[in-house]
């Protein structure tokens, strides 16, 4: 892999001011995948992470499932087949298939690296899934050996844009010294994740939708985010919402009784309603018989943590459960992508991972699905080789025309007083964590949560600059708040129920012509109907 | 959340201060202080680059435990989520 021009640092004066071709935002598997490529294109990387790229993120933590299905075409064709049901028909099978691929190709690429997959009963590699913190310790190796200089604790706060609208920075601060940075690259890769709102879903608190908001601020459109309301399960005192374990579990009330219909897969309603009526709800994962334990323990060991460390026995003892929202992180809705190279609908900005819409591979619905891995896999990896040709092309950002910094509420110096983001970020939560509004939609509660956020934004838009040590949350507290305005604004223009995106007032699915929802907007916040079509094919980068 | 920094056992090597995705610790004089406990999110990623085995991270999300240090030590409790992902004691991850 040729490694070529570095990263150029041109002046410390006031700002950590850069120069690269590509600039990626975000550090996980899609941002990390990017920079690999990016670089391998002969292109300079930066790359910069609110956390730490390697720990950072929803993989990080977790466990991870790949869409990972042999290049045999009836498994092709069944493991399409079987998920598009599930996903309201969105889908588009040439995405599906092109992800397949390359999925398929990359899990091979990270055993020749020397990831330990882990082998079978039969003595087979299990290419299926790989350790979170094993995987993204090695993509924060690989992405330094191929060039990307990485930048920890530098969450991004706004992009930059040229005369011509063209995405050509970002800028941000050092939370460690209080410094800003600023970079001037020829693109940049938007992969920073969905947004959970701060629900302290696994890995999730560094998810709050920033990637959407700096996108909307340079005229991106979003798709897909009424697809927004996942739900995953966890112990009521702990962070870990790994719910594929809850398949084997029985649900019970305070006194033990079944609750009628509760189920992890195809019965979390009931869960939710149960909560949300009649109080606590009790799991035992009682359905396992002791080979499938150990199996369990092996796959995932950090599902078993908490019970461990609490002195409870999961699978003989009762304990407390609950639902937190990882809004679009298992959902679909994102950045909208027009072409094959993950491009936004911005010049030069280009969209990757949760980030970006997932809806091209999985419609309406992912839930826990492996479809996530692999579209994180993909969509960095074209995203970063497309915004390295478009890098290159453009030439050298130094002579750029003028640029501007597209940020706007709360990062604006002199402005009004700063927001006050604790009781922003309770605010937003108010309207989005509870089942009864996000989880039970219907028109009269979304439109009822919709005014209140509007009128939140109102309250907040002329918000001024808050000091090193608060503008990061202050930003959150904005994307979160923009986040949850697109996505009942959304789930409002879908009158029926699809994927994910139920509706109590519409529960049939239209018979008309499907339709994807795109949003957009800041102080008016838009949204339309696109036929759902499958993408253009335009002529790829690579 | 995060409650624990063993002093015995921290070479204060810093390593957690990086790794840690929401930034909670800050370097102290000699070993890391745990700066912005609430922004902690129980994610144990701290405690799996922690090459010394010398913190804590407690199961519960939204509230201390107050764990006593020599019994978690005793018990094998620190350091056994390296031991269950297959990180051994002083496999020290490159920053
Ligand atoms: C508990 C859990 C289990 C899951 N299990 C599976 C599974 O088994 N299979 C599957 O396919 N999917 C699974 N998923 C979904 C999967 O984890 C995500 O789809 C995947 O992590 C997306 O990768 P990403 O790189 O887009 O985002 P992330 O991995 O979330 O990374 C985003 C990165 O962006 C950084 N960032 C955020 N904001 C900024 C900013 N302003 N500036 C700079 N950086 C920023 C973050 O710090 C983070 O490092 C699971 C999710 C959860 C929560
Ligand atoms: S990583 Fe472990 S040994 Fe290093 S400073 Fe942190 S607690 Fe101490
Ligand atoms: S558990 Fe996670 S968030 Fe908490 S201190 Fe450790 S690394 Fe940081």
């Amino acid at each position: 892999m040729a490694i070529r021009r570095p990263v150029e640092q041109i002046s410390s004066a006031g700002a950590q001011e850069f120069r690269a071709d590509v600039l990626v935002l975000g550090g996980g598997p899609a941002g990390t995948w990017a920079a690999i490529n990016a670089a391998g294109r002969g292109a300079s990387v930066l790359l910069v992470d609110k956390g730490f790229c390697g720990t950072s993120g929803a993989t990080a933590p977790s466990g991870t499932g790949v869409w990972y299905v042999d290049p045999d075409s009836a498994k092709r064709e069944a493991a399409m087949a079987s998920r598009e049901a599930m996903g309201g028909f969105l889908q588009d099978r040439r995405w599906m298939a092109r992800v397949l691929d390359h999925a398929y190709d990359t899990v091979q690429q990270l055993a020749d690296w020397g990831y330990p997959f882990q082998t079978d009963e039969y003595g087979l590699q299990r290419y299926g899934s790989v350790m979170g913190p094993q995987y993204m310790r090695l993509m924060r190796k690989r992405a330094k050996q191929a060039g990307a200089k990485i930048l920890d604790h530098s969450p991004a706060l706004e992009l930059i844009v040229d005369d011509r609208g063209a995405v050509r920075g970002a800028s941000g601060i050092r939370q460690q010294s209080g410094e800003r940075w600023i970079v001037r690259s020829g693109a940049v890769v938007m992969a920073t994740g969905g947004c959970a709102f701060l629900s302290k879903a696994l890995g999730c608190n560094v998810l709050t939708g920033d990637g959407y908001l700096m996108g909307a601020e340079v005229g991106a459109e979003l798709s897909g985010m009424e697809f927004s309301n996942a739900y995953a399960m966890s112990p009521a005192f702990s962070s870990v919402t790994k719910t594929r374990f809850y398949d084997w579990a029985t649900f019970t009330d305070a006194s033990g009784e079944l609750i009628p219909g509760a189920q992890s897969k195809g019965g979390r309603s009931n869960i939710a309603r149960w909560l949300t009526n009649n109080g606590a709800v009790f799991a035992r994962i009682d359905k396992a018989d002791a080979p499938t334990q150990a199996a369990m323990r092996l796959a995932q060991p950090n599902f078993f943590l908490p019970f461990d460390r609490a002195g409870i026995d999961p699978f003989a003892q009762r304990f407390p459960v609950t639902l937190r929202l990882e809004g679009t992180v298992r959902g679909t809705g994102g950045l909208r992508i027009v072409d094959d190279t993950c491009a936004t609908t911005v010049p030069g900005l280009y969209a990757a991972g949760d980030a970006a819409t997932r809806e091209l591979i999985c419609g309406g619905f992912t839930g826990g699905g492996s479809h996530n891995a692999a579209w994180a896999m993909s969509s960095g990896f074209w995203a970063g080789g497309a915004a390295a040709d478009h890098a290159l092309s453009v030439g050298e950002p130094r002579h750029a025309a003028p640029v501007k910094h597209a940020g706007g509420v709360a990062l604006r110096e002199g402005a009004e007083r700063p927001v006050d983001s604790g009781d922003l970020i309770k605010s937003v939560q108010a309207e989005v964590f509870p089942y009864d509004i996000n989880y039970f939609r219907n028109g009269e509660k979304l439109s009822g949560a919709l005014n209140r956020l509007d009128s939140l934004w109102s309250a907040t838009s002329r918000a001024g600059r808050s000091d090193a040590l608060r503008v990061t949350r202050d930003r959150e507290a904005v994307s979160m708040l923009a986040t949850a305005r697109w996505m009942y604004r959304s789930a409002l223009e879908r009158k029926e129920s699809r994927g994910m995106a139920r509706r109590l007032d519409y529960p049939g699915q239209d018979s008309g012509p499907k339709y994807n929802v795109r949003v957009g907007g800041l102080h008016e916040v838009w949204s339309r109907r696109d036929a759902n079509q499958p993408a253009p094919i335009l002529e790829a980068a690579e | 959340m995060i409650e624990v920094i063993d002093e015995e056992r921290c070479t204060g090597c810093n390593i957690c201060v990086h790794a840690c995705p929401t930034n909670v610790f800050d370097a102290g004089a000699k070993i890391p202080v745990i700066a912005r406990q609430d922004d902690c999110q129980t994610c144990f990623m701290c405690e799996a680059w922690c090459p010394e085995d010398a913190l804590y991270v407690s199961p519960r999300a939204d509230d201390l435990e107050h764990p006593d240090i020599a019994a978690l030590k005793f018990n094998h409790v620190i350091g056994s989520y390296r031991a269950a992902i297959g990180w051994s004691k002083g496999d020290a991850p490159t920053i």
